[in-house]
């Protein structure tokens, strides 16, 4: 057996091996990949950082921690450069794992944000989020699609009660917040297939500017809806939460990351061309043997 | 970090490895972490159900004054109990002699379903779906304005794509003509244009699962930090003699398994040969 053949049948296991080497050493080792920024992302980037101070954003945290990997990232990035800016946010969470992801994100993100910081050369102060003046969150509800129909109505007809079991008319800056009119945006990050709702229910339905961050594995199905216009812009996997922790000059989890990725994506690379390259010799070798 | 976190932490940490093991082979340490998730989520659900679902909406009832009651013993609002009974209803499934009964929720479920997702759906993702693929190509703007701009979607060149791209696969698709001559060109551009939509799916899919794995490796170095100190130099507190037994006990088990795995490996294979 040549090494041709060799190569046709090795153990699956020794690519894994190989993988995860490759992966553990250069996670262990200290460089950074340049991230490219796509205009799907810098769309977003650009929408967020645009908005008055008060304005109210949705962010719906639809995903459990089998996506946390691509999708937090992109949740601490953007809530933390919302309440920098002094925006309202409003958290659903229409997964049934993903309430304890948004409860992570918004303890995280609040401890945060109460140290000064300086970004794309701006000096925050440091703040204290407050539930209910910087934030509320709504929790979860089952059937997605008929929930978020009706946040378009009015929030309080699918949640009363806010996560922590406060009435939404107590909270401040519920007051005077009704329905999708009285966002500036939606941003669904999304592990599941409540994004297909949000365009067809919510953006379709009600019209209000719609962007997304979905996992990496979705990412594709979801652009024809960017080209439509019916997202403004689009955030996929580790990749799109890195451009956005690079345009908000908040690096993370995900950029840190960035560097495992190539060193994967090479290898895997050099395992298919190899993969093919033993393909294409031990055919042609078996023609060859063939003809005699 | 609280002991006790530092604990379910570390429990976390070889619920990690045990579910990675599986590439090697199947194994009991992932099966335990395979059946405590497979549990856990199933349980948590449940109750997230019951907490979210149905007794806010089921079984107590907040009045507008802020003020709560018990659906059963409210007499202004008897409405309620028809999805209750309904809801009860879908129970008879379980019964060979009544499950007819279920028949009417699942008709009245799936009727409200479809008649708000038909219009809905049709509208947003195949109307305006099609929209955009018949727009006027933007001749003005053909390859777009900056580098890589003719690759943007709103540039005339992606738009031409698109439209010879939609026409191919749909030709690829039609079977009541042979594929030969120039309807055969088309269908062969047609998969083309398939396989590098599925392309660029599997390459997302390929960054998806590497992210989990980095995920996992940034879980497991904190983990390690904190546990063994590896960053710092105060000695760290959570690393207490008892964990310290917990800890190379839990290692003394996979370490033995693994052994034990590899004498098997070199006895069938002795035994083979």
């Amino acid at each position: 057996m040549d090494i041709f053949e060799k190569l046709m049948n090795l153990d699956r296991r020794w690519v894994f091996l190989f993988l995860i080497v490759v992966c553990v050493l250069t996670y262990v080792s200290d460089f950074e990949i340049p991230v490219l920024v796509e205009p799907e992302v810098e769309a977003i980037f650009d929408f967020v950082d645009t908005l008055p101070a008060g304005s109210a954003v949705m962010i719906p945290i639809d995903y459990d921690p089998g996506s946390q990997a691509e999708l937090h990232p992109m949740t601490y990035a953007i809530v933390e450069q919302c309440w920098r800016k002094e925006i309202k946010l409003i958290f659903s969470a229409l997964s049934q794992n993903s309430p304890g992801m948004a409860d992570q994100a918004i303890r995280d993100i609040s401890d945060s944000l109460k140290v000064e910081k300086e970004y794309n050369g701006v000096v925050y102060p440091p703040r204290e989020i407050v539930n209910g003046i910087d934030y509320c969150f709504l929790g979860y509800k089952p059937y997605p699609a008929i929930i978020i129909l009706s946040m378009g109505q009015n929030f309080r007809l699918p949640f009363p009660l806010d996560y922590y079991g406060t009435p939404l008319d107590s909270l401040p800056m519920m007051r005077d917040i009704q329905n999708y009119d009285d966002l500036a945006c939606v941003i669904d990050i999304s592990g599941t297939n409540s994004t297909d709702y949000w365009i067809s229910y919510g953006q379709g339905r009600y019209g209000f500017p719609l962007a997304i961050g979905v996992t990496g594995v979705s990412t594709a199905q979801y652009y024809p809806f960017y080209g439509s216009g019916q997202i403004f812009g689009i955030m996929g996997g580790m990749l799109g939460a890195a451009q956005y922790e690079q345009l908000a000059d908040n690096p993370g989890l995900a950029k840190d990351g960035m560097r495992v990725q190539w060193s994967a994506h090479m290898m895997i690379i050099a395992f298919i061309v190899l993969g093919n390259v033993g393909y294409f010799v031990s055919r042609f070798r078996a023609r060859k043997r063939e003809r005699g | 970090m609280e002991f006790s976190t530092f604990l379910w932490t570390t429990f976390a940490a070889f619920l990690t490895l045990a579910t990675y093991s599986f590439l090697y082979k199947d194994n009991p340490f992932y099966k335990i972490a395979e059946h405590i998730v497979t549990g856990v989520a199933a349980g948590y659900f449940a109750i997230l159900l019951w907490h979210n679902g149905l007794v806010p909406k089921l079984w107590f009832q907040r009045l507008d004054d802020g003020d709560w009651f018990v659906l059963w013993l409210n007499s202004s609002r008897p409405w309620y109990l028809i999805p209750a009974i309904l809801g009860i209803l879908m129970w008879t499934r379980f019964s060979k002699k009544y499950q007819w009964v279920s028949r009417w929720p699942m008709a009245l479920y799936i009727g409200i379903s479809a008649g708000i997702a038909v219009p809905l759906e049709m509208s947003n993702r195949v109307n305006k779906q099609l929209y955009d693929t018949m727009a006027d190509l933007d001749w003005a703007n053909f390859l777009g304005q900056g580098t890589y701009a003719m690759f943007d979607t709103t540039s005339g060149l992606s738009q031409l794509l698109i439209v010879i791209g939609v026409v191919a696969a749909l030709v690829y698709f039609f079977f009541s003509k042979a594929h030969t001559g120039v309807f055969g060109a088309a269908a062969k551009l047609g998969i083309w244009t398939l396989m590098i939509g599925f392309g660029a799916s599997f390459g997302f899919t390929v960054m998806a699962r590497i992210s989990l794995f980095i995920n996992r490796l940034q879980f497991l170095g904190g983990w390690g930090q904190e546990a063994f100190n590896a960053s710092g130099t105060t000695p760290n507190a959570n690393f207490t003699p008892w964990f310290q037994v917990f800890f190379w006990l839990l290692v003394a088990l996979v370490a033995g398994y693994a052994t034990w795995e590899i004498i098997s490996h070199i006895k069938s294979k002795s035994v083979s040969t």
